[in-house]
């Protein structure tokens, strides 16, 4: 590797890499999620027949994942390179290796494997088949094609690129831990993010208030299924969202058992499985308006009509 | 002339458990369709990687064998009309055999002329055969099957190429929008896409693009670079079979290399340093010749040399990160106490419905004081599997454990050693989680095996108590693994234990303990030795044991692992004697004719007074011979049931067992019954099947 990229040089690439490709370049959505699966950009649009492409960054929560900022390699909150593509290209795995390239990252310097990693997220009715890519033995992406979302099969097939940007910026600049980073010419990760990782790991691991944890979950989801109800399905999702990041907050407290545990990803599980069927009401009534093919279009308005009688 | 064929689907990366089995359905699909449709071959040369799985049939026919056949038409009489014209059915029959009625001859069959026709098939081309094994390709099942893109078809991952090559001809045909072509794709980083010429050239077309596509070439190249390695560094490395698979499955052109790491991370427990390397990174792991492990690895690239320092210090810096997390636990689980772990146990939950780990160990350790007593174990041992069971589960919330859930136990075994405690205390720690799978490694030590019977005993007893009994393939908490692991412990020390009485006696146990959960055990200890029974049935079926045998044996009376497992032995030693049929038709009349006996003579005792014969008398001082039998073994119990046959075949003789007497038939019913119990302490006889 000649130039050693930094993080938002990295972000820069991939960006200008997949909009290159037909990607839509998106922001990352404003509610708090434990991974950019759980973007409406992701989870929403991989369902349904219209197709999509975009690529966003994703910072991506996960209370229990903390470490008061001790751990090199461990995170409250990391940030994901999310590309999906529906339906999948043909040649979406060049597509992937060219992007590295893009990084610097030649592979006839390096050893580059796809080993079998299916994907699963069963409180969002979520499952997958894929790979993790290996960059010589680390690590570095979730490759996935969606299989069911939302308790619903696929069709067509969305595939994921999830790159975990600390992990492959760590690579890119030989670092051993994250907080050593360049974000940007002389700011360093640490200079960032040290300080929120410390005070969200003890937010989470010892000052969280559980009984408003607690009364917002049950708000939270009461919410949602009446949103979903009305077929107000984007308001729904957020709350479905706020559901599962409250959830993890109060499981990082050890505030829910095993069995409890259980409960509350089922009823994740089935407000995402509703939301999903509303998504897809929703998108046949507007017409399924980002099929650019009105032959097809037609057809799946018409299947629609035919499934009604 | 004998063709070649080739036939190779490109894939993306296949999972690598998948493509030895995949490989060899391809082979064993395309061989039964090449039978049926009867086209002659000399071999089917299977090549795979993670990218294809391929097949190279040589020898290959023209065409297809002819078929000459006779087919049979209708009856004469339904042919012919009155006048010897051809009826309807006749000229149906011709045409639709592509005949015509001046084909036709008649056979003779049972009395009745029958129209036949001699039907001649010639062989299709070889080509438009193999254009059939589209079908033999979609037809392929994989473990986890997906669909891509737009397509509804589902296969292990998506098809990208198909190269289907009779000699030097393309086979054409489609599977969704992929067409057979010639042209096949190479390495995927050092090669590039080729045409090939003829299906001949096939491996080496793809040696020259970087591709090793013979899978066992390729494995033993990956063999030969280990051990180059090893020997070029004094080093032992064993190659495990199954790490060699996968990482054969992973790879199309093998360079292994080898690594380092910190000699510091050496003070880490082994098992820690191989679990992270084998199981987390697919390394393989080296000793040196004193079998001590050094801080060396060996790992295969999929790929040649070049740059290889870059992959090294990737794969380096990867293990290092995974140690160094490793020692943080290491070093930090070793500043609490054992008993700072065991009271975390006390919010920890064994399961929602039954109890806390804390309890479960309470419980636990009432059953190892009743085992130890039955045992009759000696103090050393009974106080390190009470020590033991205190302790036992403690490591399950050391941070360790926590990132390498599969060293459980292990590192108990670990810790306590390095908390002081007893070595027996810490073997039997990490023992009482084996037999971790069916044929898995069982406890050594003593106070192992009675720590490891207590947990499974516990777990099966409480999970039933709360309901949750394993039906059909429901079974997630492993409950039939751990009857299987009770039953393989007993049979392995040779302990004699009851389980009707010993349940009891664990239920009496932790009641005065005051540890009982809030269930009702008791209820349960019926269905729980059903529960065991099945599992021996099993055991016993895989091990060849007669039917019959195993149905008699595992209805006996007893709920002692060990005396049914015997008992099946003895009856399948005697099985073949001379007079074994006799002995048990007698044994089995007896059976049944003390099924006749009402249910209040179950408490009766025989009166001397009311024999009528002197086969009675005979009789009755044959069963108490027998009930003496039965108090030493099972082996002398069948040998006193076998030496009565001769006195029972004559009591049946001079005796009418069901008397109209009440008083006297009631006496002998209850003779026979007091028998029949004693033969159910070897098994329920009568399930036997004698010729």
């Amino acid at each position: 590797m000649t130039e050693k990229l930094s993080m938002q040089a990295i972000i820069l690439k991939l960006q200008q890499y997949w909009s290159a490709q037909g990607c839509m370049l998106m922001q990352a959505y404003d509610t708090e999620k434990g991974a950019g699966t759980m973007s409406p950009y992701t989870f929403l649009r991989a369902i349904g027949p219209e197709p999509w492409n975009a690529a966003y960054v994703e910072p991506s929560r996960r209370p229990a994942d903390g470490r008061y900022g001790e751990n090199p390699n461990r995170l409250y909150q990391h940030h994901q390179f999310q590309v999906v593509m529906k339906p999948s290209p043909d040649n979406i795995q060049e597509l992937y290796l060219n992007s590295l390239k893009e990084l610097g990252i030649n592979p006839l310097e390096h050893d580059i494997r796809f080993v079998e990693d299916n994907w699963e997220n069963p409180s969002m009715g979520c499952a997958g088949v894929g790979w993790e890519v290996w960059l010589d033995g680390m690590e570095i992406t979730q490759f996935t094609y969606f299989q069911v979302v939302g308790g619903m099969a696929v069709d067509p097939v969305t595939s994921e690129v999830t790159y975990g940007l600390e992990r492959l910026a760590s690579y890119v600049q030989d670092v051993n831990s994250v907080f050593d980073l360049e974000w940007a010419d002389g700011v360093k990760y640490g200079d960032i993010f040290k300080e929120p990782e410390y005070e969200h790991s003890k937010y989470s691991f010892e000052e969280s208030n559980q009984d408003m944890l607690l009364r917002h979950f049950n708000e939270y989801e009461d919410e949602a299924k009446k949103q979903i109800a009305n077929g107000l399905v984007h308001p729904a999702y957020d709350y479905i969202l706020k559901c599962s990041h409250t959830f993890n907050l109060l499981d990082a407290r050890g505030a829910v058992s095993v069995t409890e545990r259980a409960g509350y990803l089922s009823r994740i599980r089935n407000m995402a499985r509703a939301v999903a069927r509303a998504f897809v009401n929703e998108r046949k009534k507007r017409g399924f308006p980002l099929i650019k093919d009105e032959a097809l279009r037609t057809k799946l308005l018409a299947d629609d009509e035919e499934a009604k009688k | 002339m004998a063709h070649t064929f080739l036939l190779e689907i490109g894939l993306e990366e296949m999972p690598a458990h998948v493509v030895t089995p995949a490989i060899k359905q391809l082979v064993k699909r395309t061989a039964d369709y090449l039978k049926e449709q009867r086209v002659a071959y000399d071999d089917i040369k299977p090549f795979s990687t993670p990218r294809r799985l391929a097949i190279q049939i040589s020898g290959l026919a023209d065409k297809q064998e002819d078929i000459s056949e006779s087919v049979k038409g209708p009856a004469k009489k339904i042919a012919q009309d009155a006048d010897g014209n051809w009826t309807k059915a006749a000229i149906g029959f011709t045409r639709g055999q592509g005949l015509t009625p001046d084909d036709i001859t008649f056979k003779e069959i049972k009395g009745t002329e029958y129209v036949y026709v001699d039907k001649f098939i010639a062989g299709e081309p070889v080509a438009a055969v193999l254009a059939g094994l589209k079908d033999i390709v979609t037809a392929m099942t994989f473990p986890t099957m997906m669909k891509w893109g737009t397509h509804h078809f589902e296969y292990i991952r998506p098809i990208r190429w198909i190269v289907a090559l009779l000699d030097a001809d393309v086979i054409p045909f489609s599977i969704l929008d992929v067409t057979t072509g010639r042209n096949t794709r190479g390495h995927r980083f050092l090669g590039t896409d080729v045409d090939i010429a003829t299906a001949a050239d096939y491996e080496a077309d793809l040696t020259a693009q970087f591709v090793i596509a013979d899978a066992d070439k390729r494995k033993a190249l990956i063999k030969s670079q280990i051990e180059k390695i090893a020997t070029d560094n004094n080093w032992t490395v064993t190659i495990d079979g199954g790490l060699l698979e996968e990482v054969n499955n992973l790879v199309e052109w093998p360079t292994a290399f080898a690594g380092s790491f910190d000699e510091k991370y050496l003070t880490i427990p082994e098992e820690v340093l191989i679990t992270s390397m084998r199981d987390h990174q697919r390394f393989f792991y080296a000793r040196n010749a004193e079998g001590k492990l050094l801080p060396n690895f060996i790992s295969v690239r999929n790929g040649n040399d070049h740059d290889l320092q870059n992959v090294v210090a990737g794969n380096e810096k990867v293990l290092t990160a995974r140690l160094e997390d490793a020692m943080f636990f290491y070093t930090e689980d070793q500043k609490k106490s054992i008993a700072d772990y065991v009271e975390r146990l006390k919010s920890v939950s064994f399961h929602d419905k039954i109890s806390t780990m804390a309890e479960k160990m309470d419980r636990v350790k009432a059953i190892v004081g009743v085992l130890a007593k039955h045992l009759h174990l000696n103090d050393t041992q009974t106080q390190a599997a009470l020590r033991a069971s205190e302790i036992y589960k403690f490591d399950l919330v050391t941070g360790m454990v926590g990132e390498f859930a599969e060293l459980q136990g292990v590192m108990g075994e670990k810790y306590a050693l390095l908390a002081g405690e007893d070595p027996a205390v810490a073997q039997a720690i990490r023992e009482h989680y084996e037999p971790i799978s069916a044929n898995g490694d069982l406890p050594e030590s003593v106070p192992g095996a009675v720590l490891a019977l207590a947990d499974k005993f516990d777990s099966i007893l409480t999970f039933f108590a709360a309901g949750m009994i394993p039906s059909g393939s429901n079974d997630p908490y492993a409950l039939r693994r751990q009857a299987i692991g009770i039953v393989r412990i007993v049979t392995d020390q040779q302990w004699s234990l009851p389980i009707a009485d010993l349940a009891q006696a664990f239920i009496t146990a932790e009641a005065d303990a005051k540890v009982a959960p809030q269930l009702d055990q008791a209820s349960q200890i019926d269905a729980v030795i059903g529960f065991v029974k099945d599992r021996i049935r099993k055991i016993l079926r895989s091990a060849k044991q007669r039917h019959d045998i195993i149905d008699a044996v595992t209805n006996s009376s007893s709920s002692d692992v060990l005396r049914i497992f015997t008992a099946a032995d003895i009856l399948a030693s005697h099985a073949d004697d001379a007079n074994f049929k006799a002995v048990i038709e007698s044994l089995t009349r007896v059976i049944r004719l003390a099924q006749k006996a009402p249910a209040e003579l179950a408490t009766a005792t025989v009166d001397t007074d009311l024999f009528e014969n002197d086969s009675e008398g005979a009789l009755h001082q044959g069963v108490a011979e027998v009930a003496t039998a039965a108090d030493k073994t099972l082996a002398d119990l069948y040998a006193a049931l076998a030496d009565i046959q001769p006195t029972i075949a004559a009591y049946f003789e001079a005796t009418m067992v069901m008397d109209k007497n009440d008083a006297v038939r009631n006496n002998r019913l209850t003779e026979l019954s007091g028998l029949a119990r004693l033969t159910l302490k070897l098994g329920d006889l009568d399930q036997l099947i004698v010729k």
